[in-house]
């Protein structure tokens, strides 16, 4: 059994203007120890399928579907019931480490807050296992920096933090949304190795979020492309690379910058991100699509395994031949 | 344009000081020197606290200069008097970082665009600086019925292209252009990245590309300016700078930058440095790496390294070079 | 060829045939909002008809606001009383004059010296503050001290010791009530001056050359206009509130002129003989009209957000 089954989640908004759909029928499994990665642009619904996930949502937004962790329902619970799975079960770390931690407080009490309220220990407990886990996360002198405030730290330093406090109850899942975005290329590469040592010795399952396919490429066991609130394509990493089979993917791979290529100039994506209030009626991708035809424009395709691949799968109706 | 041992320095005073407390000074920018042909593309490239974006406000004199000089077609731009200066403010132009943000939300599109016109040249009639703007919003590949929309109307991308729009409309010779698609979706830096070289061809602009993503960098770049803490770390052709990094700084960031293909990033060796940036206020002595320098020696913490010239074209400021 | 260069043809081709469109302005979203809040739009509402009450009010009573009814003079509590018949709308004062005509004088001055107040701190507090807060400085730290200093007077003293010194009259309780009405708004727009001085599009405008004045007058003012509109707002019963005190005191207009100040003074002083109806009418009117502001300029802020920017 996966620990984290999603089928047919969709996510609605309540807007003065409209219900905006920001996810549609979404569907994945996490297994136990492996990193998902969900790529997408801005509009393409990743943020708040997560949100979503961790009963996160605004008010004006809905779930539906159903999101299975180690075999239970988590969407329709309660605030208190989510409270509790919340930073003990599934936990989140998000992109700007400046605005996530309280300013206010010290870090001994934000971290030490988590462990007192979730595992019910004492607040001497609670410190010297928040300092532990500073240590595991390297962050100098622990000991005495534990009673500092966040804005005494550095930006990677502050995302060291958020990723300490994140696992202090030893979460099966973390969800790590844009973890390193805000942050410099050599303090990313050390976080991204921080999150990769923490699932080798911790067994943590990780979802993470992003928009930079190098990161993605040196750390993610599967990736799913979203596109306008769909999956547009899903595969294993290595897969994905070798031989992307959705146009989007395609397009993107050809977009990005390669330190390794010299080359000439970038093949780009006509056009801009979707509006998600004006979605095109069949295929979100149609507009921008170099293979779009008539169907592409009427229906919507569905997320379909390839010929030879049934664990990659695609949501388009272009065949292989036509892509190549 | 030739940058000659520019040095920016700021008067800051510590947390909790009293007014007699001495101030400290921050060296935003400590000694940084280069040149710009025309058509030609500079890239530079350094972490938060390193002074890129300094070094931009230092060249329009946006921020005060400690010392050191900025030619300008044949004129110290840091000499010249304000009516001097205003008649080189028309060719030397500046692209911003946010999109929305480095546009004025209450003004139209095109005032937007039109502005420096009617700044520099106001006798211009209305109908002429209609259609000056209209000729710039075409060239960057917006719909010239949209002048009067306003900026929260357009998306990123097309924020981004105002502002180029508004940096062309006085034809300089040199845009800066302070981290332009850092904030901007993967699909459309490309095109924004597509766009300035197209133009750069077009028009035979000199470009000062500042940023932190060394892969975009070096793609629009015909030579790269690496920048840490103020100082400069090395100088070389984009292709010789990734083919080969003299400087450890160098090699760390070129290994940091992740390749989006799963099989060399798996089996790639990583070059990581430890431990975070030292504060601007308080730098290493010596050369300022050497805190996180793999490859640090005696010579390193006592004396500041000189920018030496190791092939042609290519400098480094390392005392293990050599 | 570029991919997808066919589709960017078709599209541009289909899209230039549009005219200019036509833009939508921040202003204009922020008046859509603020048609929406009901509270707000019923106290514009009626507020335009307290505005025409006090301009046309008086064609529709035959009294003037000096004239004595020299018919109820001294038995006021008794036949002094608000009807229709007698053509005493509101009924009569202790002086037997018509409550009716002298609240309507009464409102039109009170309206005026709130408006005229909250413009004055408009104007000069708006140039002021943004002045300063954008030279930075040493003229900023001077013209924040001046404004410190002039704080720190005890205003009331100021204002009581001229009118009493120059003598009672609307010109001078202008003067008194503008002296004082721009330091708040002068200290606001210098904060928010300053944080927008930082902002890249001022940055962009000063590296393209143009000229203080011009950014101050372009770029700086119409983007803090939306707190200035809504402090403005807020200012207007302020003014009223203070003239009300002053003429509380008995210091504010000259009779025959009156205010709601004066007149709820009047009021007050004659409630214990039965004739509630002197305090109640101007009271009434004071209070809607207060209320009315305070809606307005909750529903401006609402509409204003910068969250929505």
């Amino acid at each position: 059994m996966s620990l984290l089954e999603v089928s047919g989640l969709s996510v609605e908004f309540d807007t003065p203007e409209g219900v905006v759909r920001a996810v549609t029928d979404l569907n994945f499994k996490v297994d136990n120890g492996t990193t998902l990665a969900i790529v997408g642009e801005s509009g393409s619904g990743k943020s708040q399928a997560v949100f979503s996930l961790m009963g996160l949502l605004a008010h004006n937004g809905r779930a539906s579907g159903s999101v299975k962790m180690e075999g239970e329902e988590m969407l329709g619970r309660s605030y208190a019931e989510m409270n509790r799975i919340r930073a003990n079960k599934i936990s989140m770390i998000f992109q700007d480490p400046m605005t996530s931690l309280n300013p206010y407080m010290r870090i001994s009490d934000q971290m030490a807050e988590v462990l007192v309220c979730h595992k019910g220990m004492s607040r001497t407990d609670a410190i010297r296992d928040s300092i532990e886990m500073l240590d595991a996360v390297k962050i100098p002198s622990a000991k005495e920096r534990i009673r500092m405030y966040p804005h005494e730290f550095s930006g990677g330093m502050r995302q060291r933090v958020m990723i300490a406090m994140s696992l202090l109850c030893r979460p099966r899942l973390l969800i790590a949304d844009e973890p390193t975005t805000a942050l410099d290329v050599t303090i990313q590469a050390q976080i991204m190795r921080l999150l990769g040592e923490i699932q080798r010795e911790l067994g943590t399952a990780i979802i993470l979020i992003t928009h930079d396919l190098g990161v993605v490429a040196g750390h993610s066991d599967e990736i799913l492309v979203m596109y306008g609130g769909r999956v547009m394509e899903m595969a294993s990493t290595g897969e994905l690379y070798r031989s992307p089979a959705h146009p989007y993917t395609q397009g993107l791979l050809t977009a990005v910058p390669r330190l390794d290529h010299d080359d000439e100039s970038l093949t780009t994506i006509p056009g801009t991100p979707p509006n998600m209030m004006e979605l095109p009626k069949g295929c979100p991708f149609s507009e921008r699509c170099q293979y779009c035809r008539e169907r592409c424009l009427e229906a919507i395709p569905v997320l379909t395994p390839l010929a030879h691949h049934d664990r990659h799968l695609k949501a388009c109706f272009a065949t292989a031949g036509a892509l190549r | 344009m030739r940058i000659d041992d520019l040095k920016v320095y700021f008067n800051v005073s510590p947390q909790g000081a009293m007014p007699w407390t001495k101030h400290h000074t921050l060296k935003a920018i400590d000694g940084v020197s280069f040149e710009l042909e025309g058509g030609e593309t500079l890239g530079i490239v350094g972490e938060s606290g390193c002074g890129k974006s300094t070094l931009a406000r230092a060249i329009t004199r946006m921020v005060p200069v400690e010392s050191g000089e900025v030619v300008f077609l044949g004129s110290d731009l840091l000499k010249l008097d304000k009516q001097a200066l205003r008649e080189h403010r028309k060719r030397i132009q500046m692209v911003f970082q946010d999109p929305l943000a480095s546009l004025n939300p209450r003004m139209t599109v095109g005032e937007i665009i039109a502005e420096p016109l009617k700044t520099h040249f106001p006798t211009l009639s209305a109908s002429e600086v209609k259609e000056a703007v209209r000729e710039v919003m075409s060239k960057v590949g917006l719909l010239s019925n949209l002048i009067n929309r306003y900026p929260h109307e357009f998306s990123g991308g097309q924020c981004q292209r105002i502002g180029i729009a508004r940096a062309l409309i006085l034809k300089p010779k040199l845009i800066i252009c302070d981290e332009p698609v850092s904030a901007l979706d993967v699909s459309i830096q490309a095109q924004v990245i597509n766009l300035l070289k197209q133009l750069q061809d077009e028009m035979e602009l000199a470009l000062i590309f500042i940023a932190h993503d060394l892969s975009v960098v070096k793609h629009i770049s015909t030579r790269i300016l690496v920048l840490y803490l103020g100082n400069m770390v090395e100088l070389a052709d984009s292709a010789d700078l990734y083919a080969q990094p003299q400087h450890p700084y160098t090699q760390a960031l070129i290994s940091a930058v992740p390749i989006p293909d799963p099989e060399i990033e798996k089996t790639r060796e990583l070059i990581l440095i430890e431990g975070d940036l030292p504060s601007p206020t308080s730098p290493p002595s010596g050369c300022v790496f050497h805190t996180r320098c793999p490859h640090v020696s005696e010579r390193c913490i006592n004396e500041r390294p000189k920018l030496r010239n190791v092939n042609r074209g290519h400098s480094v400021a390392c005392h293990l070079v050599l | 060829m570029f991919p997808g260069e066919k589709k960017v043809e078709a599209m541009a081709e289909h899209l230039s045939t549009l005219d200019e469109v036509k833009g939508r302005s921040l202003w204009g979203d922020a008046r859509r909002r603020f048609m929406l809040n009901r509270a707000a739009i019923t106290s514009l509402g009626i507020l335009v008809i307290i505005v025409l009450f006090s301009l046309l009010g008086a064609h529709f009573s035959d009294w003037s606001n000096e004239e004595i009814d020299w018919a109820i003079l001294g038995m006021v509590a008794e036949k002094g009383q608000p009807s229709l018949e007698s053509g005493h709308f509101f009924g009569a004062d202790e002086m037997g004059r018509d409550l009716y005509a002298r609240v309507v004088q009464g409102t039109q001055i009170s309206l005026m010296v709130g408006v005229v107040g909250a413009m004055i701190a408009v104007i000069v507090g708006t140039l002021y503050g943004a002045i300063s807060g954008y030279v930075g400085g040493r003229t900023d730290q001077v013209m924040m001290r001046i404004v410190d200093i002039l704080m720190s007077i005890p205003y009331m003293f100021v204002l009581i010791l001229l009118l009493v010194v120059f003598g009672r009259s609307i010109i001078m309780l202008f003067i008194g009530i503008g002296l004082i009405s721009w330091l708040d708004m002068s200290r606001i727009v210098r904060g928010q001056t300053l944080a927008l001085k930082n902002k890249e599009f001022v940055e962009a405008a000063r590296s393209i050359g143009v000229p203080g004045s011009r950014i101050i007058l372009r770029h700086i003012i119409p983007n803090l206009l939306g707190v200035v509109v809504v402090y403005a707002t807020l200012l207007v019963p302020n003014m009223i509130l203070t003239e009300s005190f002053i003429s509380f005191l008995g210091l504010g207009v000259q009779e025959p002129n009156t205010s709601w100040g004066a007149l709820i003074s009047e009021g007050a002083g004659t409630i214990q003989y039965g004739v509630e109806w002197q305090l109640l009418f101007p009271l009434a009117f004071f209070v809607v009209s207060l209320f009315c502001f305070y809606f307005i300029g909750d529903g401006l802020r609402d509409a204003l957000d910068p969250k929505d920017r």
